[in-house]
């Protein structure tokens, strides 16, 4: 086990030095260079000039890549062109909220997928099989934003159950509940699609181990069904499904740019755009950098919560 | 042909049957998926749609009616008006264009790059293998909608060629690592030692001996790939980064419902181009799902 943490930590370095390298090198083909968007129009090409090399903009590109790693390892991200502030400031006000939002959607998925997952597997080839096999094929196939707009349709201006967005009432005290009102909505959203993902791979693993020796002998036993069900097979059948959580992070992130636009909430999802038509480099650099790292740490501890939690799993 | 021939899993399997070759099995077993017959048809309605836009679609997608302004459905415009008048039907009939070259141009473009790469890592192995899989797990590493953003965005100008390039560019990891996991499993296979043997070319070999037997999950990924550049586009031009009107295309004409009156009281500006997404989305899983039956059961999840 120990030797697998080293050896997984250890392929961990050249992703995340690759990571970087993509990320600096998708930016440096920027057309134009940052120094046209900082100056009067009026300036001559001599002051252009000497902007750049105070920036460093006229040495060779990976001078440039070395220097702002050795800032990144600081913990300096850079600034931001638009405010100013450090983008590690934006950034970080930003990345709670995110968490919040897309942490609160992984569990609603699970919430919903796996019961349904766990009932279509047993039924197979029954109606609600059937029901199940559609709810999640257009669980996958709604676009985030069409949901988005249909629930604030139907919860929030139909019914008024619901906020149409935000984190808190404007000119409230705000409070546990109130967030929780504010992030019911945008979450489900989220969740919708990451819930077929769940029914779909619960399915199969179910299916899996259903047929599997020791399931028959629990029946043989004469055990009821439903402790068969739920005492022999899930148990064993959501192991693999642990895995499915770490794959889950990108979709969940790229899905949480759209429902942050749609429900105004301030987390990096609404940054990336913000910082898209701001033309913020720096910003737009760092998102791309954390969520890519949040990606590559989310399937470590997946595949690491794997072999915890399943004995038969001996990592050499 | 008797019926005894034509029912399935009779012993009396004549010289016809014995024939049947792994393909026309595959056609059998999909036209069973009642889903993904019926996605089947929907895709084909849609893509008559997009083909055929000229002639049937009542107005011009782009031209101005001065007389209506976010009208509601009426006989001239069946589905309404958008808010500079142009007609919605119309411009709902010519963005299936848009979905479908978007889903056909960019998953082309990287089938191509994906399969020729996967199969280098796959065929090689070693020291080309390691640095291949560190490429893709890199680029598999970042959110898909997050780095295509930035690449939309740093690109130049928001446009239909755009999306087809960025997305193709960056699509093709997840299928290079299927083919390659293919080519693995294939190249010590004994056909192909024996096509080695006789002192065929690698690139022979690969081209004429290892890749058809890959192209199955391809198709299926490439299926699911469609659906997949469909959404995404759809995404990005309802943030405004993808295709810019006057074009029509689906997700552009959502972008007005982010403003609450439009959403709340002009359900014909956004209803009918969120169905038809979902619609096109929900056939093409269908089809994929059907073929992932069909060229292979025991891919099935």
């Amino acid at each position: 086990m120990h030797r697998y943490l080293a050896r997984r930590l250890l392929i961990m370095v050249p992703i995340l030095f690759g990571i970087t390298v993509m990320s600096y090198g998708i930016m440096a083909l920027t057309p134009g260079d940052p120094v046209q968007m900082l100056i009067s129009p009026g300036m001559s090409a001599e002051d252009m000039a000497i902007r750049r090399r105070d920036y460093g903009l006229d040495r060779p590109v990976y001078v440039r890549y070395t220097k702002w790693l050795g800032q990144l390892v600081r913990g300096n991200l850079g600034y931001s062109f638009s405010t100013g502030a450090p983008v590690t400031t934006r950034v970080g006000e930003r990345l709670i909220p995110t968490l919040k939002l897309t942490g609160t959607a992984l569990l609603m998925s699970y919430v919903l997928g796996i019961p349904v997952g766990v009932i279509a597997a047993t039924k197979r080839y029954s109606a609600s099989d059937y029901v199940a096999t559609v709810l999640t094929f257009l669980g996958i196939s709604l676009p985030t934003f069409f949901l988005g707009l249909v629930g604030i349709y139907l919860f929030a201006l139909r019914v008024r159950w619901l906020p149409v967005g935000g984190t808190m009432t404007l000119g409230g005290e705000g409070g546990f509940l109130d967030g929780l009102h504010h992030l019911l909505l945008p979450a489900s959203v989220l969740a919708v699609a990451g819930a077929g993902a769940v029914t779909r791979y619960v399915r199969s693993s179910m299916l899996d181990v259903l047929g599997q020796d020791f399931v028959r002998t629990a029946r043989a036993k004469g055990l009821a069904e439903a402790i068969v069900v739920r005492h022999h097979a899930l148990r064993n059948a959501l192991i693999p499904v642990i895995t499915l959580a770490g794959l889950q992070i990108p979709a969940l992130l790229a899905g949480a740019v759209i429902t942050e636009q749609i429900f105004e909430w301030p987390g990096m999802g609404r940054l990336t755009i913000e910082a898209i038509n701001q033309r913020d480099y720096p910003v737009l650099m760092a998102i791309t950098m954390i969520t890519a790292l949040l990606v590559a740490f989310g399937n470590l501890l997946a595949d690491l919560a794997y072999a915890v939690v399943d004995p038969r799993i001996h990592y050499e | 042909m008797n019926d005894a021939l034509s029912t399935a899993g009779t012993v009396t399997a004549g010289p016809r049957a014995r024939h049947d070759s792994f393909w026309v099995l595959a056609l059998r077993r999909f036209l069973r998926h009642r889903l993904a017959v019926s996605g089947l048809a929907v895709m084909l309605v849609i893509a008559a749609l997009a083909v055929g836009a000229r002639y049937i679609a009542p107005h011009s997608p782009t031209a101005l009616d001065p007389t209506a302004f976010q009208a509601p459905p009426s006989g001239i415009h069946p589905l309404g008006t958008d808010s500079v008048g142009r007609d919605v039907l119309s411009r709902l009939i010519y963005a299936a264009r848009v979905s479908l070259t978007v889903g056909l141009g960019a998953v082309s473009i990287y089938v191509l790059i994906g399969t020729a790469i996967g199969a280098a890592a796959g065929f090689y192995g070693g020291g080309v293998d390691l640095l291949l899989s560190r490429v893709m797990d890199v680029m598999l590493s970042f959110p898909p909608l997050i780095i295509i953003l930035f690449a939309v965005s740093i690109f130049g100008r928001p446009s239909l060629s755009n999306v087809v390039i960025v997305l193709g560019l960056l699509g093709w990891p997840a299928l290079a690592r299927l083919v390659r996991g293919q080519v693995l499993s294939l190249r010590g296979l004994e056909f192909v030692l024996a096509a080695r043997a006789t002192g065929a070319s690698d690139s022979r070999v690969v081209l004429r001996h290892v890749l058809p037997n890959a192209l199955a999950p391809v198709l299926v990924a490439a299926t699911f790939g469609v659906a997949n550049a469909i959404l995404i586009e759809a995404a990005l031009s309802f943030l405004g980064l993808g295709v810019q009107p006057p074009t029509p295309s689906w997700g552009n004409m959502l972008t007005d419902a982010q403003g609450l009156t439009v959403l709340e009281r002009m359900p014909w500006l956004w209803v009918p181009p969120g169905f038809m997404i979902l619609i096109s989305v929900l056939s093409i899983n269908f089809v994929g799902d059907g073929l992932r039956d069909a060229l292979d059961p025991s891919l099935r999840l």
